[in-house]
């Protein structure tokens, strides 16, 4: 443990923590877009920034270790303005449809837009292109709300096979695309919906629970995926006594989240599924739970029993 | 209450004396407004042109303490008119004939001189409230807070019962009470002579169950009420004062007097939320949690129990009043231990036959709670008193003679002073003081002036006027206005800068011991400005 | 009488309309002036259904059920038209849910949501207007009304205060109170009834500190105030109390008054008591819960060994809970051995 003061306040904290971290530890949430602590730190939103005593600039709260002694403050008019810069500028190509925007209640751009007290204004500069990608059945990708801040390609490049999302292009015009630009139909993409759980905006929408709830409406209860030892979490949602949707939720210690498990949480949970799809050859068809849930075999040996008997 | 809240909306005729319901009991008097509309009859007494007035078939603006003559004179005309309810008198009641005996003295001619009315508003009144089908009567501190305020009830109770009111729906008796659980602090023996459920304490067989259900000896000498124990602390007779959520320094009559009696006690412990201007005198003080940080029950004005459920975790160290009482017992020598305030809840329901049905179980089912008596766990509750048959049998007629206020005006103090509350504020405001937009929309201490007896002392609104009785004197901020008498003042008496209660009579109603905070004489003067005292 | 609706067949009872019939029979039609208090409005035409035989759409809250009636609730017709009525209403909405204080509690984004309309498609002129903030203790924004009129009725047909109406005509109008003199120097009586029913961020109240309705949950308990027992879900956000709103299934019916809906600031004001304080020398000194109760049992031993146990007194408390004052009288009764107990109930 170390001593060190944060706004103030004289506090203890270990050693290894990087300043966010620290002052998560006492109880002080600055605000982040692009850290996730399961994912490597590249400290590219800017709104984690804080005051250090000592230095000139602003530092990255994500990337600075604590040091012995050390006295940042994590507000101050000149924090606040940069931030709300930051949040401009996000907002300023970002379109203004929370209204009806199925990340609305749980999209961390409107979390902090609020608490910054930062409003979308009319503009006629450019805008990130209207472009969305409908082609799969599980996720949605809408790079009109992409904020870029990488946590999808980081998390998906986490698990050696897939590696799929990327950032390509530059300046302005950069964007995640999947393999050399595919479609979410086209690519290797397996559907895992890892990369879902961790965009902190509406770029990345879990298709099947699309248009059927807000996030703060329904109840929701956190299970364990049974198809493999993981035990991968996912939340059921239930709305007007009905079991409407799971949700996979972030991937942590090591566990990676696969389509099978999710098909198969929600084949159990949920209390009228929609149809499962698998992707054959670059194309995803619709198909029946026995084939999506792998248990053909299964099946099959049932029903020879069955005549046994 | 006799009857439900629920009523009132489809009420047929309403007869409101001594409340300012709009004020006081805003959401019942919402009702009332609404029940207007649909074409409810509405006959409203009181001196001062409150707002339910301007909505009143009649309105009567009576002299404060006149209420009984009123009450006579109304009986007189329904008597003089046979509109009383023949059947329901033979059938249900007794002693009609000696309450006809004395009303004949309250011609509406003779009435109308003592409160100060109209003779045809009182026979109007009287022929409304008789012929309706149902008429019901609701009634609060301009009824109670008088020297004969119990007398006020029992002829209340006369007029209800001679018309066939009390065990009718859309009708009954109605006190509406005040303050959020002074029902449940009666029901649960917070009265020196009452046990839980209203149980004698000088009843052998009653204290024998407590004896046997709490494990101690109990005395069967019935205690002091507050005056009396305020008198005690003065005269060292009481040396130990425990107050529990309550401020005297403000609420209670001739605050001089609570202040000599709370600063002269050996030991004074205070129990509340905020330093209040009683906590001040303590010697402990005990922090307690606010209603938003515990669980437990609250019994509304129409015996209604509901569930008071704990939203966030206790300020502070503060505890909730129940654990801390329960550690001072346990300090004090008395084992028992309460969990939660479920298990009392249930210990409550043993020893109180009106509770005795009642269980947090019960409450959480149902949203509405359940009104007393509420006899077994199968029993549904009672939202009509004395439906079936009047709960003593028969309903008892009880002639009161109207006797005048104990402190009349005179030469040296010509006013009539009144107390009451406002909407903006609650009992001593040390909740809502700490409202800032209450505070916005009513900042101060103020005396409502007639604007003819304003200009004839040349005081304006706004003025600084002083105001003295035989116990005391205060400054406060004039509010000239038409809606009350030339020889009356009314003060709101929430403000402890400026209190009402220095100036209020401790004289007290010979049966409830309730201090007459609606009568006492004044005199008034232009206070001199600050500038001008220097 | 026999009805059928959407292709199902039910019994019901005359005298209700296909609203309320609907209701009983969980069928969701959406409103947004509908109020069972109320008179029916039919301002807003969301409830609007098909009537076989019926030349055009009806507004189901004002029609009235008859035998062999058969009603579409949620077809194509249907949809479309309330469609057409959610886009009337976006067109001249402003896009401001991204900070809106009612986002997350809004019937408007709501059925926007359901009924797939991501803006208005009407551009042109949108309603303009001053927010009255004269209120201590609400706002009005006549931006983001939608005139569905709740606010108006509940304030003459419930609390009949009859403060605020509709002002000016057409396009222009607003809910203002008479000669737009503001809130303030209305004959409104802050009772809030107005802001409770507000289906979108037009009356929002003013809030002690900024939150999200999903961040927030709700706790069903007993108003503090008066005795008439309204029953009020308490708003909690971080363990902090920050809004009251008027619960339908108590004895208010929705109801509450200024110290109902917005006099639960007292709760968390700074001046709480938060630790037994003992006087020495004229002054209070902060103690431990250990060292207060030690005082107390050395007092009460002493008085009570010197002068008796009826030389002890009590006030017990109108404002506590039924709990709480039967142990105090049984503190008194049963421990210490006094009838000596009382309370303000006379005050």
């Amino acid at each position: 443990m170390i001593n060190m003061v944060i706004d103030g306040k004289k506090v203890k904290v270990s050693r290894d923590s990087t300043v966010l971290e620290a002052a998560k530890q006492v109880g002080i949430d600055i605000p982040a877009l692009c850290y996730d602590k399961n994912l490597e730190i590249v400290a590219a939103c800017r709104l984690c920034v804080v005051e250090i005593d000592g230095k000139n600039k602003l530092e990255t709260s994500c990337s600075t270790k604590v040091r012995e002694g050390m006295n940042v403050n994590t507000h101050s008019e000149k924090i606040d303005t940069v931030r709300k810069d930051v949040l401009q500028l996000l907002l300023d190509s970002h379109p203004n449809d929370c209204l009806t925007c199925q990340k609305a209640g749980e999209c961390l751009l409107q979390k902090y837009a609020y608490e910054y007290d930062v409003n979308f204004v009319k503009h006629d500069g450019a805008m990130r292109p209207h472009l969305v990608d409908t082609s799969s059945p599980y996720i949605l990708k809408d790079d009109s709300k992409c904020i870029l801040c990488g946590k999808c390609v980081r998390t998906c490049s986490e698990v050696a096979e897939r590696q799929v999302l990327a950032f390509a292009d530059r300046g302005y015009d950069t964007r995640i695309v999947l393999d050399a630009d595919q479609t979410l139909e086209t690519s290797s993409c397996v559907s895992c919906n890892r990369c879902v759980t961790v965009c902190p905006v509406g770029a990345l929408i879990d298709k099947r629970t699309l248009g059927k709830v807000r996030s703060w409406e329904g109840e929701k209860q956190v299970v364990k995926c049974k198809s493999c030892q993981y035990g991968c979490n996912f939340e059921v949602i239930k709305n007007r006594g009905k079991n409407i949707a799971v949700k996979a939720m972030e991937p942590t210690e090591g566990r990676p989240l696969c389509l099978r498990g999710r098909l198969t949480t929600e084949f159990i949970n949920v209390d009228k599924p929609e149809k499962p799809f698998r992707k054959i050859d670059g194309k995803f068809e619709e198909t029946s739970w026995t084939k999506a849930l792998g248990l053909e075999e299964v099946m099959e040996k049932m029903e020879l029993l069955k005549e046994d008997e | 209450m006799t009857n439900t809240i629920k009523e009132v909306q489809n009420s047929e005729c309403m007869f409101i004396i001594g409340s300012n319901t709009t004020e006081n009991h805003p959401v019942i008097g919402a009702m009332m407004k609404q029940a207007k509309d649909k074409g409810a009859k509405l006959i409203v007494a009181d001196p001062r042109r409150i707002e339910l007035s301007n909505y009143a078939d009649v309105y009567m603006q009576i002299e404060p303490g006149t209420n009984i003559a009123l009450l006579n004179g109304m009986m007189n005309v329904i008597v003089e008119k046979k509109l009383y309810d023949k059947k329901y008198i033979d059938d249900r009641t007794e002693n009609f004939e000696e309450l006809v005996e004395l009303v004949k003295e309250y011609t509406p001619e003779r009435v109308a001189k003592i409160c100060g009315i109209n003779e045809e508003d009182i026979i109007k009144a009287a022929t409304i409230y008789a012929k309706a089908n149902s008429a019901g009567i609701y009634y609060a501190m301009g009824i109670t807070q008088h020297s004969t305020g119990t007398h006020g009830v029992m002829s209340i109770s006369n007029l209800a019962l001679m018309c066939g009111n009390v065990g009718k729906e859309f009708g009954g008796v109605n006190p509406l009470r005040g303050q959020n659980n002074v029902q449940g602090a009666c029901d649960m023996g917070g009265l020196p002579a009452d046990l839980p459920g209203y149980q004698k304490v000088f009843k052998e067989e009653v204290v024998e169950k407590f004896e046997k259900a709490w494990g101690s000896t109990l005395s069967t000498k019935v205690g002091l009420t507050i005056p009396e124990i305020l008198d005690g602390c003065e005269d060292d007779s009481i040396r130990f004062l425990y107050i529990m959520g309550e401020n005297p320094m403000v609420s209670d009559p001739d605050i001089n007097h609570v202040k000599k009696a709370l600063t002269n006690v050996d030991f004074l412990v205070v129990q509340d939320i905020f330093l209040t201007e009683t906590a001040q005198l303590a010697d402990v003080i005990l922090p307690a949690s606010s209603f938003a940080e515990k669980d437990g029950t609250f019994t509304n004005t129409e015996r209604r129990v509901q569930r008071v459920r704990k939203a966030i975790e206790p300020i502070g160290q503060s505890k909730p009043d129940w654990q801390i009482i329960m550690e001072i017992m346990n300090t004090l020598g008395y084992k028992k231990k309460y969990l939660n305030s479920s298990s009392i809840m249930e210990e409550i329901a043993s020893v109180t036959p009106q509770y005795g049905g009642i269980s947090y179980k019960r409450l959480e089912a149902d949203p509405m709670g359940l009104q007393w008596p509420c006899l077994d766990e199968n029993h549904p509750g009672t939202p009509i008193l004395h439906k079936e048959a009047i709960a003593r049998g028969r309903g008892l007629f009880m002639p009161c003679e109207y006797v005048k206020s104990a402190e009349l005006p005179d030469k040296e103090y010509p006013f009539i002073f009144t107390t009451g509350r406002i909407l903006y504020h609650y009992h001593t405001r040390s909740m809502t003081g700490r409202v800032e937009g209450l505070n916005i929309l009513a900042p101060s201490s103020y005396v409502e002036i007639n604007e003819i007896t304003a200009r004839k002392m040349d005081i304006k609104d706004g003025d600084l006027v002083k105001l003295s009785s035989r116990r005391g004197e205060i400054e406060t901020t004039a509010k000239v206005t038409d809606i009350i008498d030339e020889e009356v003042l009314f003060m709101p008496f929430h403000y402890a800068e400026g209190a009402a209660n220095y100036l209020t009579n401790t004289s007290l109603d010979a049966i409830s011991k309730i201090p007459e905070l609606k009568v006492a004489a004044v005199k008034m003067e232009k206070a001199k400005k600050i500038e001008e005292a220097l | 009488m026999k009805i059928n609706i959407d292709n199902k067949s039910y019994e019901v009872a005359n005298d209700s309309t296909i609203l309320e019939v609907c209701k009983l029979l969980n069928i969701d039609i959406p409103t947004l002036c509908y109020d069972e208090r109320l008179t029916p409005h039919s301002a807003c035409r969301m409830c609007l259904v098909e009537v076989e035989g019926a030349k055009n759409l009806v507004t189901s809250c004002s029609t009235r059920v008859r035998d062999g009636m058969r009603v579409f609730t949620n077809n194509e017709k249907v949809r479309s038209a309330r469609r057409e009525v959610l886009d009337l209403l976006l067109s001249n909405h402003p896009m401001e849910c991204l900070n809106c204080e009612k986002s997350g509690r809004c019937k408007l984004q709501n059925y926007a949501y359901e009924y797939d309309l991501v803006d208005g498609t009407f551009k042109g002129e949108t309603r303009k207007g001053e927010i009255d903030s004269s209120n201590p203790f609400y706002i009005y924004d006549p931006e983001k009304c939608i005139l569905c009129g709740l606010c108006v009725r509940v304030c003459d047909e419930l609390q009949c205060s009859h403060a605020i109406g509709f002002e000016d005509r057409g396009f222009d109008t607003i809910v203002a109170t008479p000669f737009r003199e503001g809130l303030i120097n209305s004959e409104c009586v802050s009772c809030g009834n107005c802001v409770s029913v507000c289906p979108v961020g037009a009356l929002v109240p003013k809030s002690l500190e900024k939150f999200r309705h999903w961040e927030t949950k709700e706790v069903r308990t007993t108003c503090s105030y008066c005795g008439v027992g309204c029953q009020i879900d308490l708003k909690v956000k971080d363990d902090k109390v920050l809004g009251a709103q008027p619960a339908f299934d108590g004895v208010n019916q929705g109801l509450l008054c200024v110290k109902g809906k917005f006099a639960y600031k007292f709760i968390s004001h700074p001046d709480r008591l938060k630790t037994p304080l003992i006087k020495k020398n004229g002054e209070f000194v902060e103690a431990s819960w250990e060292e207060a109760y030690r005082l107390i049992r050395q007092k009460a031993t002493n008085i009570k060994e010197e002068s008796g146990a009826d030389s002890f007194a009590g006030l017990t408390s109108a404002r506590c809970t039924n709990e709480d004052n039967y142990l105090f009288q049984k503190l008194f009764r049963a421990v210490i051995g006094t009838n000596n107990v009382d309370h303000c109930a006379r005050l």
